[in-house]
């Protein structure tokens, strides 16, 4: 401790109530693990981002450090626990595959507060965060459906997860509601992020008839590839990617981490910080919908808006029934919703769909 | 004045010895003009990458984890030499590290939840086998129809990296994972745990193979008719003919050594550091051994420093990133540079430089 600590602590203990006992620093260290570039442009990009807000938002209060391109395994737990030893007393893992490294470092640093993105492991001092993208997936799939003109959508699937699969689901129903005569064609890239991968898959789907590219991964190469082609309709992923407004990207899906990361980074300085899991969606704030250009023609805008503004109230919920699985099994009855348990181990399509996961 | 390269009748003793110190040195040079050029005090940024994990602060985990981090790329460059000194050039080391990782955990998965003490030793033996398979491939098309082994063993990398995805996805998967892609984590059975021998040293069965390896191929290349085969058919293939090596034979031994070592080194990363089958497992160590091979000097000793020296680096590197704000891409460049500088530097080796005068009336 230094002389400033313990005087920062006395004055605290003096003047202020017992809370004060909490702080052994005086200024709280939030540290960030991320698995692409600061640059990707997408999903890294809005964790970054919501870093920085942190950062405006406390001021001097706070200090941020983050590692960017950190694989998943064994040298993710390496990466994690230098943040601990250098004395971070919040760390963000904002990956699925960093979920046991970050579980494995937590035991090591039970004072640590550590918050893992999209996993389902937690302990007193991990909580979990992840967004409901599937929401902003239903408004996509609605402007696919009218958009399309082939009738065929292609789809980048990053990994055959349960997000993932989710999200195919959410966008292939209310592609089907408003056009049934669509279908999705899913190319797997096996990767969150590789602008030459992604490039590839989406020059193939548009050779393959697609003229609207829905994106699971994070680069802007599948934009760059329909603004190439030149009709074809495409969607920003985790990112706004407004560089391509307003055609191809008619709209997109923004996770908007800022106002979580500020509310934990409260928690922690508070001292109140539990162990938790959250999953908000677009009525919290932590899905966005990006602007819906004018290249979609208004009464395609306006309703993709009431959508919108239906799942914010909860209102409606994307998964409503009557749903069959993909195998014609009943899954939802008319009227009945998804429960959280079933969307978060979704492991198969829905009826209609004309493809397979991969196992 | 002008500078001259003389071809040397021999290649030099001592620079064979010399050109990886100069380029390392030259690497800090301009690594340190790079760091320099993105705003950061270039002292401080080789201090924190070549000190910081050695005797910083944080020593007592950084030391531990040079181990974690160098040993399989001794293992699998201690296997890549062999064959690269008699020119045979096994590329796809990475493939041969992955279905190494692949047959260990299948055999660890097959026996869960028993807790017997052969499952590891028979993980490690399915382990090199599965190395030795795979390396086999490229060998006996070699034999067989004289292709060409750098295509064959570079091409199956990308083969045995989907059979990683399928495997992760499909009959190794978790089956208490919610869905989710990944085998059991393998660090929760012991039985198959490749943990440290001393808690927290780092220490863990791959070190020990990887310096039973060092040893090893240093006895074989210095003391043993096999060895002084392979150096022979490296070197002078034609004399080797004569001497009565067997090509053929060599390529087989060559392959399906550095097979195997590189199958084990996945199977103790599996078991150990990793933990699990996941489709991302493979980090590259079966590419960045080659680069150890070489800055090593083809000899056991020599890769063995090499290893730790790239170790260090990424280490080093990890702790410039996080507290100085490094990017990540400017240590990648920092490490290529290293290969990039030890290539130029070994002109030197074979060639001298001299300075002529210009001749006084020209």
């Amino acid at each position: 401790m230094t002389l400033k600590t313990i005087l920062t602590g006395a004055v605290m203990a003096l003047g202020l109530t017992a809370a004060g006992a909490q702080a052994q620093d005086d200024t709280t260290k939030v540290g960030f693990i991320y698995v692409g570039p600061i640059g990707d442009g997408g999903w890294t990009y809005e964790h970054d981002q919501g870093r920085l807000a942190v950062e405006e938002h406390f001021g001097d209060q706070v200090e941020t450090v983050y590692q960017e391109s950190v694989p998943e395994g064994a040298d993710a737990q390496r990466a994690i626990t230098q943040m601990a030893l250098n004395g971070a007393d919040l760390i963000f893992t904002t990956s699925f595959g960093f979920m046991d490294p970050t579980l494995a470092v937590a035991k090591k640093f039970p004072n640590v507060k550590f918050e893992h993105a999209t996993g389902y492991k937690t302990a007193p001092n991990v909580s979990t965060y992840s967004a409901r993208f599937y929401e902003g997936r239903a408004i996509q799939g609605h402007i696919a459906g009218k958009m399309t003109k082939s009738n065929i959508v292609g789809y980048i699937a990053s990994y055959p997860i349960p997000e993932v699969i989710r999200g195919i689901n959410a966008a292939f129903i209310h592609a089907r509601k408003v056009n049934p005569d669509v279908e999705f064609k899913i190319i797997w890239a096996y990767t969150w992020f590789d602008p030459a991968k992604e490039a590839d898959a989406a020059t193939a789907l548009i050779e393959q008839g697609a003229d609207v590219i829905l994106q699971h991964t994070d680069s802007t190469a599948p934009q760059a590839a329909a603004e190439k082609a030149g009709d074809v309709v495409t969607f920003g992923q985790a990112s706004d990617m407004a560089e391509y407004k307003p055609f191809p990207r008619v709209s997109s899906i923004i996770d908007d981490w800022k106002p979580y990361y500020i509310a934990r980074t409260q928690a922690v300085i508070d001292g109140t910080w539990t162990s938790q899991q959250v999953w908000d969606g677009i009525g919290p704030g932590m899905v966005g919908i990006g602007e819906i250009t004018e290249a979609v023609p208004a009464d395609v805008r306006d309703e993709a808006l009431a959508l919108k503004e239906a799942i914010a109230s909860g209102e409606y919920h994307p998964f409503t029934g009557p749903l069959k699985k993909q195998d014609g099994s009943d899954w939802l009855a008319d009227g009945e919703t998804a429960d959280d348990g079933t969307l978060l181990g979704m492991d198969f399509y829905v009826e209609g769909l004309n493809a397979e996961i991969p196992q | 004045m002008k500078l001259q390269l003389e071809k040397r009748p021999q290649p030099s003793r001592r620079w064979i010895y010399l050109s990886p110190l100069l380029a390392v040195v030259i690497t800090m040079l301009v690594g340190g003009a790079l760091f320099a050029a993105l705003g950061k005090n270039p002292v401080e940024a080789i201090a924190t990458i070549f000190w910081e994990p050695l005797f910083g602060e944080f020593a007592f985990y950084y030391r531990p984890q040079l181990l974690v981090k160098g040993a399989p790329l001794i293992l699998i460059a201690i296997g890549l030499s062999l064959g690269f000194r008699a020119g045979i050039w096994n590329i796809g080391a990475e493939g041969q590290y992955i279905i190494g990782a692949l047959s260990g955990a299948g055999v660890a998965l097959a026996f869960y939840p028993l807790d017997a003490w052969f499952v590891f030793p028979l993980m490690a033996l399915a382990g090199a086998l599965g190395g030795w398979a795979w390396g086999m491939i490229p060998a006996v098309l070699k034999l067989r129809f004289g292709t060409n082994e750098i295509l064959v063993s570079l091409m199956l990398v990308y083969v045995a990296e989907q059979l990683l995805a399928a495997m992760a996805l499909g009959p190794m998967k978790n089956p208490d994972g919610m869905g989710f892609p990944g085998s059991r984590n393998l660090q929760d059975y012991p039985a198959a745990h490749n943990a440290d021998l001393i808690t927290g040293s780092g220490l863990h069965w791959g070190v020990v193979a990887a310096l039973v390896a060092v040893i090893a191929a240093y006895i074989l290349l210095g003391r043993h008719m096999l060895g002084y085969q392979i150096r022979l058919s490296g070197e002078a293939p034609r004399a080797a003919r004569f001497a009565g090596v067997k090509p053929g034979l060599l390529t087989l031994f060559c392959l399906g050594t550095s097979g195997a070592l590189a199958g084990l080194a996945g199977m103790f990363e599996v078991s150990g550091p990793a933990g699990q089958v996941s489709i991302d497992f493979n980090v590259g160590y079966g590419f960045t051994a080659i680069i150890v091979a070489f800055l090593g000097r083809l000899h056991p000793v020599g890769i063995a420093l090499a290893g730790l020296l790239m170790a260090l680096t990424y280490i080093g590197g990890e702790i410039a990133q996080g507290n100085l704000g490094l990017p990540a891409a400017a240590i990648q460049m920092f490490q290529g540079m290293l290969l990039f500088f030890l290539l130029a530097v070994d002109v030197l080796t074979n060639y001298r430089l001299r300075l002529l005068r210009r001749p006084e009336a020209a």
